[in-house]
């Protein structure tokens, strides 16, 4: 087994809202609540959930674009919870990001080049610009798009295109780690293959290291070698993809799974469908105990109780249920 | 079965800065009663459109609707008058649209959004009304209906308010519900929820459904027959089980795909659809998908397909090579 890139132990995120006209009675919103798990280095860790479990917050704070309430997070042997904004500089340069919406993540007044050519300068990469533009060319081919598209605006691109840009910039910084949240979710089907086939190319050829967060399980299932399932801001299952997918251990799973339509009508017709009564809780006021229960079909007493903590119920294989 | 929508021929044009664009370019397509039928597409390929034509919620001078027919209940909906068109959309057609809160006023109160249909529409008073909204919220199972009737839709859950959503379009006993990527802007397991109960409705009132969607997975468990649209025609239709059982024009072959699938081994690689989707300011002459196709052959750049039955049961496909794809496929 390969070393570990990253590591997240006990990741906590709190958000305090305030209520009322002078701010009073802050309410926290439990965004993440107690979050652990790992990524060796060239591997992809998937992390699914519906909106609000948590996902994007968890990715927000591996990138330090926010700070933990406590927790700490290892990225290529070095702590960087507590690091100042000088030392991240550094660090940032190692782990990019790829947004959903490659529209609204691109400067729409700067061209291409313009787009792809400024972090290289403002980091001190590629300091001639020459050959800075030649770094260009090189990163637009990589993503698959020809010279002249570093002439254009993102208004003139198409959404696969865009994203393709959305990519090359995050190389641009010869990055280790890319978090990817929902990178394809925005995109029409056809083109979310073309998009996937990218990513993946793209991480044999230069060893990169994913954490793909998306809400669409299919997709998910295609790209990671490991899964993580969350829930109201916890991991609930976390699993190698054929284990997760083939012999699910959490309730939750099963239901997100059963869920998830099918494009063949007669396999439809014979499925056995498992719909989740009522819908996701608040963070601002988690229920009790396991915070499924409320929607759990196989809840047992002992579940509004008593917080199930993530177990490793088979080899490599944790899942964070009292049934399990 | 009765026809109860038969659009024929049906062209809705835009103008733009960049020319005139046709949107929807002569379609021709229908739905017999307590039927549903899905109109499948990705953005851009005039589905939206088709439904907006329908309710004649185009809007001049950008947007009209210049040819075809729209026959509902044996009257031409492009030859009503706008009064007349008022009484189709609140009664006679129920519409859901995606993204619930924008289609919801925030201002006034689920109650009153309810009832105010019933009342102008159904000409109900205002207890009759009253007591007709809080069967429609029992009816889509929202309970506590009483407490319900009097909130506002920021204190209704994103769920909640595509159920009441459901509600609205079946306050005044509609026969068709036009809903528009009803779930797209849910999350799975609340997209399970509200598609069961469309589907339960729907069978229980005998409402006939068109169901607008990008997701094919979607179509496969609720849909009776499917259209698949690609720049603005209809270039496949057939029954649910045998468009996804037997293709019939490669876009569509390539969007099943396309896309990673549960119920199957993982692949090594998806088999993306190459290319861009097209630019309607700069169709072909041929067959607008001609440029991304594998199957591709001079025909197909010189003269455009039209839909030709390539099996029974209706099954139709505008695809020149709609033969070969039969043999490729199954090599």
């Amino acid at each position: 087994m390969t070393e570990a890139l990253l590591e997240v132990t006990d990741l906590v995120k709190h958000f305090s809202v305030s209520s009322g006209l002078r701010g009073r009675a802050a309410s926290v919103v439990r965004a993440i609540d107690g979050v652990s798990f790992s990524i060796r280095r060239g591997e992809t860790l998937g992390l699914v959930g519906e909106s609000g479990c948590g996902k994007t917050t968890t990715g927000r704070c591996v990138l330090q674009l926010e700070r933990a309430t406590s927790g700490r997070i290892r990225f290529d042997g070095s702590d960087i919870t507590d690091m100042n904004q000088s030392e991240l500089r550094q660090v940032r340069r190692s782990m990019q990001v790829i947004f959903q919406d490659p529209y609204s993540s691109l400067n729409p007044r700067m061209s291409i080049c313009d787009i792809l050519a400024e972090p290289i300068k403002v980091h001190g990469l590629v300091p001639d610009k020459a050959k800075r533009e030649e770094r260009v060319r090189e990163l637009l081919a990589q993503v698959g798009l020809l010279p002249q598209h570093a002439r254009r605006f993102p208004h003139q691109l198409s959404g696969g295109q865009r994203q393709r840009v959305g990519i090359a910039r995050a190389l641009a910084m010869e990055p280790k780690l890319i978090v990817c949240d929902e990178p394809v979710s925005a995109l029409d089907v056809s083109i979310q293959a073309q998009i996937i086939n990218l990513l993946e190319n793209l991480q044999a050829r230069l060893g990169l290291t994913y954490l793909f967060i998306a809400h669409d399980l299919s997709v998910v299932r295609h790209i990671s070698d490991r899964v993580a399932v969350m829930y109201l801001g916890h991991i609930v299952e976390l699993a190698d993809r054929q284990a997760l997918y083939e012999e699910p251990l959490h309730p939750y799973t099963h239901a997100l799974l059963s869920a998830v339509p099918i494009p063949d009508p007669k396999l439809e017709a014979s499925r056995e469908r498992m719909v989740l009564r009522g819908e996701v809780p608040s963070p601002l006021n988690p229920p009790s105990g396991c915070v499924f229960h409320p929607r759990c079909p196989i809840a047992v007493d002992r579940c509004s109780a008593e917080i199930p903590p993530l177990r490793e119920i088979r080899s490599g294989h944790w899942a964070a249920c009292h049934l399990a | 079965m009765t026809t109860l929508l038969d659009v024929r021929g049906l062209k809705t044009t835009f103008a733009t800065s960049a020319g005139q664009v046709r949107a929807v370019d002569g379609v021709s397509w229908d739905v017999e009663e307590g039927e549903t039928v899905a109109l499948v597409g990705e953005s851009g390929c005039g589905k939206s459109v088709s439904a907006l034509s329908i309710m004649r919620l185009i809007d001049p001078p950008a947007g009209h609707i210049d040819g075809g027919e729209i026959i509902f209940k044996g009257r031409d909906l492009l030859k009503l008058s706008e009064e007349q068109m008022r009484h189709v959309r609140g009664r006679e057609i129920g519409m859901v649209f995606q993204e619930p809160m924008t289609s919801l006023n925030p201002v006034l109160t689920i109650g009153r959004q309810l009832t105010e249909g019933l009342e102008i529409h159904a000409k109900m008073d205002v207890a009759a009304a009253r007591a007709r909204a809080m069967e429609l919220l029992g009816m889509v199972g929202i309970s506590d209906s009483e407490r319900r009737l009097s909130q506002y839709p920021h204190q209704f859950s994103g769920g909640m308010r595509q159920r009441m959503m459901v509600a609205m379009a079946l306050a005044c006993n509609p026969s068709l519900i036009l809903a528009d990527e009803p779930t797209t802007a849910l999350d799975v397991t609340i997209q399970a929820q509200i598609l069961e109960l469309m589907q339960e409705l729907s069978r229980r009132l005998g409402v006939a459904m068109l169901i607008i969607t990008h997701n094919l997975g979607v179509v496969a468990r609720y849909a009776d027959r499917v259209n698949v649209m690609y720049a603005g025609r209809i270039i496949e239709r057939a029954t649910a089980a045998e468009l996804y059982a037997n293709p019939r024009h490669p876009y569509t072959l390539g969007l099943l795909r396309s896309v990673p699938r549960l119920d199957e081994p993982m692949r090594e690689r998806l088999m993306p659809i190459e290319g861009q989707p097209p630019d309607l300011t700069r169709l072909p002459r041929g067959c607008a998908f001609a440029p991304r196709c594998a199957f591709r052959v001079a025909r197909c750049d010189a003269e455009a397909p039209v839909l030709e039955a390539v099996a029974g049961g209706g099954h139709v496909s505008a695809c020149w090579e709609a033969t070969r794809l039969v043999t490729k496929a199954a090599a």
